[in-house]
């Protein structure tokens, strides 16, 4: 094959273009066109269906106007931060108690990583039952005795999204254990005799050795999880509708009601298009770390 | 993932090294360490919050309605009826029709197959495409695929809705299928990429001094012996799809909404009476694809997920 001259290069390794052909497409006309009709639309007065009326920034001023994009945004920073460090920290506790060589190690992984197979729609709707004031624990509790226990996170505008986050950690924390586990068990068995010998204490160990040898497994689970708490959706939808009043709303919420339900385009634009800068806020760094990494490999 | 056998923190040494510093005689008993007790009491606690979730839906699906309303979420049925189950499958109402979750249900088989085949034919290609026969700018394609993984998909939404619909696929089972290939694309392809580049590369050599060519040699010399890889994308896949709401909310149309959007207008849209215990057997009913297929399938799940983060 290599002996044949061909005229043109673009006709070398022909099939394996073809078979390209897919991704090649997606990631021009889905991953970057797509993205770029949104961030251009963003600046337009669409409204029902897209417009090419420039207006400048008028979208995004609008949108910081408005108080449920406000609460929107902050919801989530809260969210994130609160979900990104109780999952790592109890996904990497979790991580290391299972590796102290137990019995039944994978009947309680398997436990933990369960409702990770389950849906956000599932997982939303089990903790809405289970945190229902009316019928829920707090029923159950005080049908037990305790009259004036009170466990209604869900109903209550200052609490409801620590009930969102007790559902997505649920969900979320066997992913970062599994992760961490796996960080964990590709240390070198070397370093953990070299610390028994110095008599380093276990857990001594785990944070001042382990963890630091775990950053690159840290930072692409870290990435992994940040870029699916940008997303929060679905959980919102089933668990919470976004309230009580506008308690509970997030981003990708937003965009979606102002896309589809209220027909107005250019505010849902806008909107994902912070979406996007924040993603590329995390992101950026991170393909930074990853290519500087490959570079010094050659 | 490779879970390499592993020598760390032992209360118990088992390597013959360490054996050397054991003292002689009858093995000490260990099991009362007050040390271990902690642990696995750690462990059975988070065990049960994880299960918790479990145990309630189960309980609360085979409950009537009256008991349900005693408000004991945590006590097991006095009376165990399946009503509920028959009700969530057959009539529960969704605020359009009263047909069940039996209609979301085929429409996530119808969703899911086809989907699930297409995306990992098209990936599994591609991933050879990148591994075995780079050209020109493969790399920065697959780059930009990765990384574009990461993008939230309502920025991509409305522009998709457009092409969808100029494609005559907007509001149809196609529709939910096209773009179910589209966002299945960056994971899958780098699992096979990964696994394909770590076969040897004899083979792939050998196959080609016999003359076999870019397909020839995908058919009958990869596939062949990548069976486990597909076995992982399969999994993947299917979980993935079947619990997706976004896309078949916005792609599928009202007619083909699947399980999990069926399920959440069942639960969501309140018509007079809630009733709890129809709702968690619908709610247990939709989870239980994903849920047999990861405890059957425990390793391979495991596999899928961390082929994300762990590279090859």
């Amino acid at each position: 094959m290599s002996v044949a001259k061909r005229p043109n290069p673009l006709f070398r390794n022909l099939n394996a273009k073809i078979a390209a052909m897919p991704m090649i497409a997606t990631t021009l006309i889905v991953f970057l066109g797509c993205s770029i009709w949104t961030v251009v639309y963003s600046f337009t007065k669409s409204r029902g269906l897209p417009a090419e009326e420039f207006i400048g920034f008028a979208q995004y001023e609008r949108l910081f106007r408005t108080s449920r994009w406000l609460m929107s945004m902050e919801n989530i920073a809260i969210y994130g931060v609160l979900s990104l460090t109780i999952s790592f920290i109890v996904g990497f506790v979790l991580a290391a108690l299972i590796d102290q060589k137990i019995r039944f190690e994978d009947t309680f992984r398997t436990i933990y990583l369960y409702p990770f197979a389950l849906s956000f729609i599932v997982t939303g709707i089990v903790w809405q039952w289970i945190l229902n004031p009316s019928l829920g624990i707090q029923e159950t509790v005080r049908s037990w005795g305790w009259e004036n226990f009170t466990f209604d996170l869900i109903a209550n505008r200052g609490t409801v999204l620590y009930a969102l986050l007790i559902a997505g950690i649920w969900q979320g924390t066997g992913f970062v254990m599994v992760l961490m586990l796996a960080g964990i068990r590709g240390i070198d068995s070397e370093i953990w005799k070299a610390a028994k010998v110095d008599g380093i204490p276990t857990w001594k160990t785990y944070l001042f050795v382990v963890i630091p040898m775990m950053r690159g497994v840290m930072i692409t689970t870290l990435v992994i999880v940040a870029a699916g708490i940008v997303k929060l959706y679905d959980l919102v939808v089933a668990m919470t509708q976004g309230g009580p009043g506008i308690a509970s709303e997030v981003p990708a919420k937003y965009v979606y009601d102002f896309m589809f339900a209220r027909a107005n385009l250019g505010q849902a634009l806008a909107a994902s298009t912070v979406m996007l800068t924040t993603v590329l806020i995390i992101l950026i760094p991170w393909i930074y770390l990853e290519y500087g990494k490959k570079k010094q490999a050659r | 993932m490779t879970v390499e056998t592993y020598d760390i923190a032992q209360k118990t040494p088992r390597s013959s090294k360490s054996a050397a510093r054991e003292p002689a005689g009858a093995k000490p008993i260990k099991r009362i360490d007050p040390g271990r007790i902690m642990l696995y009491s750690v462990l059975l606690v988070a065990a049960v919050y994880y299960l918790l979730p479990l145990y309630v839906m189960v309980m609360t699906s085979l409950k009537g309605m009256p008991e349900v309303r005693l408000g004991n979420i945590f006590a097991p049925p006095l009376e165990i009826t399946f009503a509920p189950w028959v009700k969530a499958w057959d009539t529960a109402c969704t605020g359009l029709y009263c047909e069940g979750l039996k209609v979301g249900f085929w429409n996530s088989v119808q969703i899911t197959i086809p989907s699930v085949i297409i995306s990992i034919a098209i990936a599994s290609v591609n991933g050879y495409a990148l591994s075995n026969w780079k050209f020109k700018g493969s790399e920065v394609f697959f780059t930009i695929l990765i990384f574009g993984s990461f993008i939230p998909y309502q920025v991509m939404l409305y522009p998709l809705v457009i092409i969808t619909r100029e494609l005559g696929l907007f509001g149809s089972l196609q529709g939910v299928v096209f773009v179910h290939t589209i966002f299945g694309m960056p994971i899958l392809t780098l699992l096979f990429r990964n696994y394909f580049a770590s076969l040897p590369e004899e083979l792939f050599k050998a196959a080609r001094v016999d003359g076999a060519g870019f397909w020839g040699i995908f058919l009958k010399v990869l596939v062949p012996m990548s069976v486990p890889i597909f076995v992982v994308a399969i999994i993947l896949q299917v979980t993935g799809i079947w619990n997706d709401f976004l896309f078949g909310v916005i792609f599928a149309g009202v007619k083909n909404f699947p399980m999990t959007v069926q399920l959440n207008n069942i639960v969501n849209t309140t018509m007079g009476v809630t009733e709890y215990n129809v709702n968690m057997a619908a709610t247990i009913l939709t989870g239980a694809v994903p849920l047999v297929i990861y405890f059957v399938s425990g390793r391979f799940f495991v596999r899928g997920i961390a082929a994300g983060a762990v590279k090859g």
